[in-house]
């Protein structure tokens, strides 16, 4: 017996293998990973025998399908690729408006105005103590009406815009309020308007700490596009539910639906990363 | 105990009890399920007047009279899974219900999904459109409503979908979940017309009679038959309800309890 402890204690991290005695062959680092893959393939198994026993006639082959046709040489896309578009341009409009009205709110809520400070706050409990599907029904079949348009991809959007706008208004008063007072004082000593002094110190300074966060509600952003299914914009759940009610193939659309938001929320979640990595090196 | 001889026996035990899990007595046929379990489990979704909630709360309407009499007939109870239209097809292949009873319109498309008896009743398509805006566009004919800027609205997966398809293909149009909101689009303006089967036009038409219109008359278009829905292999299944079907039809029954809730409103009492 060793009449050195080792650094962590015995009920350490297997990872750091002192020098003097390896670790055994149960917490070693091959082990983890034969767990691991066990673990997967168990539920794989699982999963299988479930669909198995349901006697359910799988038709994947009918999938390709639903995101292309070649009629006469000419590519069709189809019901999945046309909605996945739409979600697209749901999302990129849908970010434009998310921020700018995040900025907005989140200046006014911390200026001096008292009627700036009321609308902010007024409009954030609104909006954050509401479901969702409840705003974007009052948006189309209320506010449409009232306001005299028709139509359902831009009142979706601007319901969307507004709904995640008051979360990332909260995000960046966050990043706001974590740069250091003295910062304020400074560029204020040297002459910048406060226009000026957020733009040149403040922000720069805000951003870094605002984008893991952000990232959040930009994908946020993304997984409730769906809710716009409820009231017949043509975005990608919409058309699954549609494809479904045609076809009756509901697992495999499902999963497929699936694994195409799964892809676009990691694609966005991999840019904010890289973002923040831009950020962090101009330091 | 250490930690090998542990794993030695979590292991087997868990692929045990995984494996019988996984298995299951081979099913006999809908009918031996709902003779032993003493209850018939039918899938339905609300349409006014087929199936509807009462003031009370409870079901009530046509489908709901044609399920409790199979329960009666097979001296069984029933218990009623009002679900989503669009989703009902798929839920009775995943096994939550024994039978589909809502006026479900007998297609090619679905019958390769599910197995259909023969019909209990029938249902045509007709359209409920906003007088106002149609003027305002001249929409007149068959070929006038044809066109780009006419919006339809229908119920996600419902028969008149495949009615659109045929008549109008070049016209817009919005899937809803729910007859209310398909309904409140053309309310709204912002739609032209609401396909849906009757006698449900004919009703919004005579509670919307300033803003709504049938253009093209009462229930032009489509005849089809309403049949009772049953998953795939399972002939006992189908031999027995295409019989209990027949035996009403021959009795009178299925026609006395249709025209009660479709030749008149007089239940409207109870729903409203």
């Amino acid at each position: 017996m060793s009449s050195v402890a080792s650094p962590e204690g015995d009920a350490g991290a297997p990872r750091a293998q002192s020098r003097t005695h390896s670790v055994p062959w149960w917490r070693s680092a091959w082990f983890d990973v034969v767990q691991f893959v066990l673990l997967l393939g168990l539920i794989a198994w699982f999963a299988w025998r479930g669909a198995d026993a349901m006697g359910y006639r799988w038709q994947w082959y009918r999938v390709p399908g639903f995101f292309y046709r070649k009629v006469d040489g000419a590519i069709i896309w189809g019901p999945l690729v046309n909605g996945l578009v739409v979600t697209l341009e749901i999302a990129a409009w849908g970010l434009v408006l998310t921020l700018v009205i995040g900025l907005v709110t989140a200046i006014l809520r911390l200026s001096d105005s008292l009627a700036g400070r009321a609308l902010a706050v007024g409009y954030l409990e609104i909006v954050r103590n509401t479901p969702l599907l409840v705003q974007v029904s009052i948006f189309y079949f209320v506010l449409q009406p009232l306001l005299g348009f028709n139509n359902p991809l831009w009142a979706g959007i601007i319901c969307l815009g507004f709904f995640e706008g008051a979360f990332a208004s909260e995000v960046i008063r966050g990043g706001i309020m974590s740069v250091v007072r003295g910062q304020w004082e400074a560029g204020a000593a040297v002459g910048l308007s406060p226009s000026d002094n957020y733009r040149f110190v403040i922000l720069p300074q805000a951003v870094p700490i605002m984008l893991p966060p952000m990232a959040g509600v930009l994908i946020n952003l993304i997984k409730h596009s769906a809710v716009l299914s409820f009231v017949a914009v043509f975005e990608l759940t919409t058309e699954a539910r549609n494809l479904i009610g045609d076809t009756f193939l509901s697992f495999e659309v499902w999963f497929v639906i699936g694994i195409m938001y799964l892809c676009l929320t990691i694609s966005l979640s991999a840019l904010v990363a890289w973002l923040e990595r831009r950020v962090r090196s101009r330091g | 105990m250490n930690r090998f001889v542990r794993w030695a026996v979590k292991i087997p035990a868990l692929v045990l009890a995984l494996t019988l899990t996984g298995l299951q007595g081979a099913s006999a046929g809908v009918i031996e399920d709902i003779q032993q379990r003493g209850k018939i489990i039918v899938g339905l979704s609300t349409f006014v007047p087929w199936a509807m909630r009462a003031k009370s709360g409870e079901l009530i309407g046509f489908e709901i009279d044609v399920a409790r009499k199979l329960a009666e007939d097979m001296g069984v109870e029933v218990e009623f899974q009002p679900t989503a239209f669009d989703g009902i097809i798929p839920a009775l292949v995943a096994k939550k219900f024994d039978l589909v009873i809502t006026g479900m319109a007998l297609k090619p498309k679905r019958n390769l999904s599910v197995n259909f008896t023969r019909p209990y009743a029938y249902l045509k398509v007709g359209m409920a459109a906003n007088k106002a805006k149609a003027e305002k566009d001249g929409l007149k004919t068959l070929k006038d409503w044809n066109q780009s800027k006419v919006i339809l609205t229908i119920k996600r997966g419902t028969a008149p979908g495949e009615t659109v398809a045929r008549l109008f293909p070049q016209a817009k149009l919005r899937q809803f979940d729910d007859d209310a909101q398909a309904l409140q689009d053309v309310l709204n303006g912002n739609a032209h017309g609401f396909l849906t089967s009757e006698p449900k036009p004919t009703h919004y038409v005579l509670d919307n009679p300033n803003v709504l219109y049938h253009p093209f008359g009462i229930a032009p278009w489509d005849p089809t038959a309403s049949s009772i829905a049953v998953r795939k292999g399972d002939p006992d299944a189908l031999n027995f309800l295409d019989n209990w079907i027949l035996y009403h039809e021959l009795d009178g029954w299925l026609q006395q309890t249709h025209d009660k809730w479709f030749k008149t409103r007089d239940w409207k009492k109870l729903v409203e």
